[in-house]
């Protein structure tokens, strides 16, 4: 879903770099409390590992493709902050190096596809994960599901950018038929993608996951105590 | 959620570069020589513009001739090396980048909480001694 060039006016353009810049500067100090010494560089792995999928578009329908986002699979993985900002960083070497995704239009794509799956997506992980037993081996359904939902939703903000500022006259109701339909389908293969890569790592080291964190026996469970936490009296 | 660091121990550390390596293998596999493979059809946007006409506002790329821009490296005639070197680089990049924002970030959380909690910290590092030292 990179955005080109041209597609959004100057003002939509840098009011949704402004925004981003906010977004992500919000992210980079979230992301304090979600990583740590030991697992900072797998911020790096996530966001490689994204940028390595997203070159794996799959079809859907006759003659059109789609990719990961990773949005959501960033959020479970390493926490909504730290994941925000691994696919912002995807997102701006994409631009710079790789020519996908206009540099006027960085806001807007790291809105729709670092902000916004990663809102969407970890919130829906978190409310599914509310539903489903309270066990690891609900997390890869419970992002699976998260991811599905981000990709629709990011294709809606999409549409609602371009009633703002996009630079074509066009039938806003025929596009956003179209795009939710087809990021639907797209949608299906990130949810499978993040279950798997989710499950994955899972099987391997479910304590680096931060979705499972919460979730996990013996000492990851045991409570700092009360007394570390008594600055009062 | 921080005290997670009092519980390193090195053969975890240890197992923790080992997941490093394994990870970074597989995205340079997938993007180095599982690309070739990906779909060349338009994307989701880009069919939607081409289908509802406003594919033609679209602007040439500012780094349109960048050496590695649509992910082809430049004079690499082979199209599976051209593609395969561009995403092994794009994959190092990267990583390099969130993963020095990363630690970076972690630093500077460390030393603002050292500064600002002094002794009876209840924070990442000093938590850390203070379970180190109960266990």
């Amino acid at each position: 879903m990179h955005v080109p060039d041209g597609f959004f006016d100057a003002p939509t353009s840098v009011a949704a770099g402004g925004v981003a810049l906010v977004g992500v500067a919000a992210c980079l100090r979230g992301a304090r409390r979600e990583l740590d010494e030991r697992t900072a560089p797998l911020a790096g792995l996530v966001a490689a590992f994204v940028f390595a999928v997203q070159m794996l578009n799959f079809p859907v329908g006759a003659g059109t493709s789609g990719h990961l986002m990773g949005g959501a699979l960033a959020a479970v993985l390493i926490g909504p902050y730290a994941g925000a900002m691994a696919v912002s960083v995807v997102l701006l070497v994409q631009a710079l190096l790789f020519a996908d995704g206009g540099l006027s239009a960085l806001g807007i794509n790291v809105i729709l596809m670092a902000l916004i799956t990663t809102v969407v997506g970890y919130g829906v992980f978190r409310l599914v994960m509310g539903v489903l037993p309270k066990r690891v081996s609900s997390v890869p359904l419970a992002a699976g599901i998260g991811a599905f939902v981000s990709v629709p939703v990011a294709a809606i903000a999409f549409v609602g950018f371009y009633a703002i500022g996009g630079t074509a006259d066009i039938s806003l109701a025929a596009v956003a038929t179209a795009m939710i339909g087809v990021h639907l389908l797209i949608g299906v293969g990130e949810g499978i993608i993040t279950a798997l890569t989710v499950g994955s790592v899972l099987a391997v080291r479910p304590d680096l996951v931060y979705g499972a964190r919460d979730l996990l026996p013996k000492q990851q469970l045991e409570l700092r105590p009360t007394s570390t936490r008594e600055p009062t009296s | 959620m921080t005290t997670d660091s009092a519980t390193i121990d090195t053969g975890r550390s240890r197992r923790t570069k080992l997941f490093l390596l394994g990870g970074l293998f597989v995205a340079l596999a997938l993007a180095g020589i599982g690309s070739y493979y990906a779909s060349n059809s338009p994307d989701g946007l880009t069919r939607v513009s081409e289908d509802h006409g406003f594919a033609s506002s679209q602007t040439p790329h500012h780094t349109g001739d960048a050496p590695l821009a649509g992910y082809q490296t430049k004079d690499v005639h082979n199209s599976r090396l051209s593609g395969g070197v561009a995403g092994v680089i794009g994959v190092g990049v990267t990583f390099a980048i969130a993963g020095g924002a990363a630690l970076l970030i972690r630093r500077r959380a460390r030393s603002a909480d050292d500064a600002r909690d002094g002794s009876d910290s209840d924070d990442s590092g000093d938590a850390a001694e203070v379970e180190a030292s109960r266990s």
